[in-house]
């Protein structure tokens, strides 16, 4: 049995095959309407995340399967203070998969630890989210064609925004990878990301202030939305929300086959305006997000491809 | 120099960053010993400036390599018949439970207190130990 806490639970080899699973969804999704026939998974969302909930859950509909759960800790027994090792103890016996969003850091990786099914992590507070993470390679891999050779731009809050973390630290292990790190001195990438991993894996980067100066270098913007949740402060969050705003205006100097990616929700990090070019890619990557996690769950469920 | 010459069998435990002599001594539960036990705080050093320096006359139970993870510039020195035989930086070790505590707020031991507090080695070279769930580095101050 295995579990999904941190995107490198999966080795490049497994990636690929999962990566390969949903192309082969993409192409035929109906084929694999039936695959997880009587099979259920637990949604346990600590915290509210609409999406990524819907996007799980529609995940395993599309499967043929249930889906049970609770979407906020208030309507669980976390309220009544019940441990995660507890929880999931319980559940295990509910449901043959569970997803976990929780906003403390390392939460799913405790439930794991206890677990009889397998736990993917949802999101667990500033720290992973593996599923987005999958998302973001099967919508490159599929958009792009590859996974190598690419320079990335990575804009908006990249201290506290999981989402980059996770993606620079599956990207790393391809060929030829550039990062172009986009955002205030506040909100730069942290320094263990930076020495542990970008450092380690002798990747080329640069950290900048100004988004027009490299759009024409970048065959991927990736954009994230500054998150209140992660400020304790209040002042800092507003002084830095709106600093990067991409626009018509800026997607001019960007290549032709750039692409925009963000994990959504946005706020207004990307003005409406850049909806309608063909290099937003924003909503078609949701769309990518169920099929990832619809592969993700056959393969942690040991499902065999439909004939 | 500090005479350490009335200590028959014991451990000298040197080049404690200063004021960090309590942390050592709660860690190795000295407060439950037998034995004597000295410690000398703020003493003056050529090398550190100022360090704290904890003398043990009798054995210890602990993992002294633990240590390595509160302090890792402190020196212990092996004492039999009034003689230094050991003189020895502790080895870091691999994984730790419970010996340091995470701090950071947003981690799952924040609002679980039952759980062990585990760290990893996660360089050994700048000595960076991570906690298991969150991944936030260990600190020393």
């Amino acid at each position: 049995m295995k579990h999904i806490i941190s995107p490198l639970d999966l080795s490049t080899k497994e990636l690929d095959d999962v990566l390969s699973l949903a192309e082969e969804i993409i192409a035929d999704p109906k084929k694999f309407a039936h695959v997880c026939d009587g099979q259920k998974l637990a949604t346990l969302f600590y915290e509210p995340s609409t999406r990524t909930r819907l996007s799980f859950e529609a995940a395993m509909m599309n499967l043929g399967g249930n889906v049970l759960g609770f979407s906020s800790a208030d309507s669980s027994s976390a309220a009544k203070g019940e441990s995660v090792a507890d929880t999931i103890r319980v559940i295990s016996s509910y449901a043959d998969i569970c997803a976990m969003r929780h906003p403390k850091e390392g939460a799913p990786m405790v439930a794991a630890k206890y677990s009889t099914i397998p736990v993917i992590n949802a999101g667990d507070g500033g720290h992973n989210h593996p599923t987005q993470t999958l998302t973001d390679l099967l919508t490159i891999k599929n958009l792009k064609g590859r996974l190598n050779n690419l320079t990335v731009g990575l804009c908006g809050d990249l201290k506290f925004g999981r989402t980059v973390h996770s993606l620079i630290n599956a990207l790393v292990r391809y060929e030829n990878i550039k990062f172009v790190l986009i955002s205030p001195e506040e909100l730069r990438i942290p320094t263990y990301i930076r020495e542990e991993v970008l450092d380690e894996h002798n990747i080329e980067y640069k950290e900048v202030n100004v988004l027009e100066d490299v759009m024409p270098e970048l065959d991927l913007l990736y954009m994230t939305r500054v998150q209140k949740e992660r400020f304790f402060n209040e002042d800092d969050y507003v002084r830095l929300k709106d600093l990067f705003i991409l626009d018509m205006q800026k997607m001019k100097y960007a290549k032709d086959d750039m692409l925009v990616l963000h994990p959504l929700p946005r706020v207004n990090e990307i003005s409406t305006e850049v909806d309608n070019d063909p290099r937003a890619v924003y909503f078609k990557q949701a769309q990518y997000g169920v099929y990832a996690r619809m592969a993700l769950i056959m393969t942690l469920l040991e499902v065999n491809r439909p004939c | 120099m500090l005479n350490i010459s009335g200590l028959g069998n014991g451990i000298v435990i040197d080049h404690i960053k200063a004021g960090k002599a309590m942390d050592i001594y709660h860690y190795l539960k000295l407060d439950k010993a037998t034995c004597t036990v000295a410690i000398i705080m703020n003493a003056k050093s050529n090398k550190m400036g100022h360090k704290d320096i904890i003398k043990i006359d009798g054995p210890i139970k602990e993992n002294i390599n633990m240590l390595a993870v509160l302090d890792d510039q402190l020196t212990i020195n092996i004492i039999e018949n009034g003689e230094i035989v050991i003189k020895k930086n502790p080895v870091l070790p691999t994984e730790v439970t419970n010996i340091i505590k995470c701090k950071n707020p947003r981690c799952i031991t924040s609002i679980e207190q039952e759980l062990p507090h585990v760290f990893k080695l996660t360089n050994k070279e700048k000595r960076i130990y991570r906690c298991i769930y969150c991944e936030e580095a260990f600190e020393r101050q």
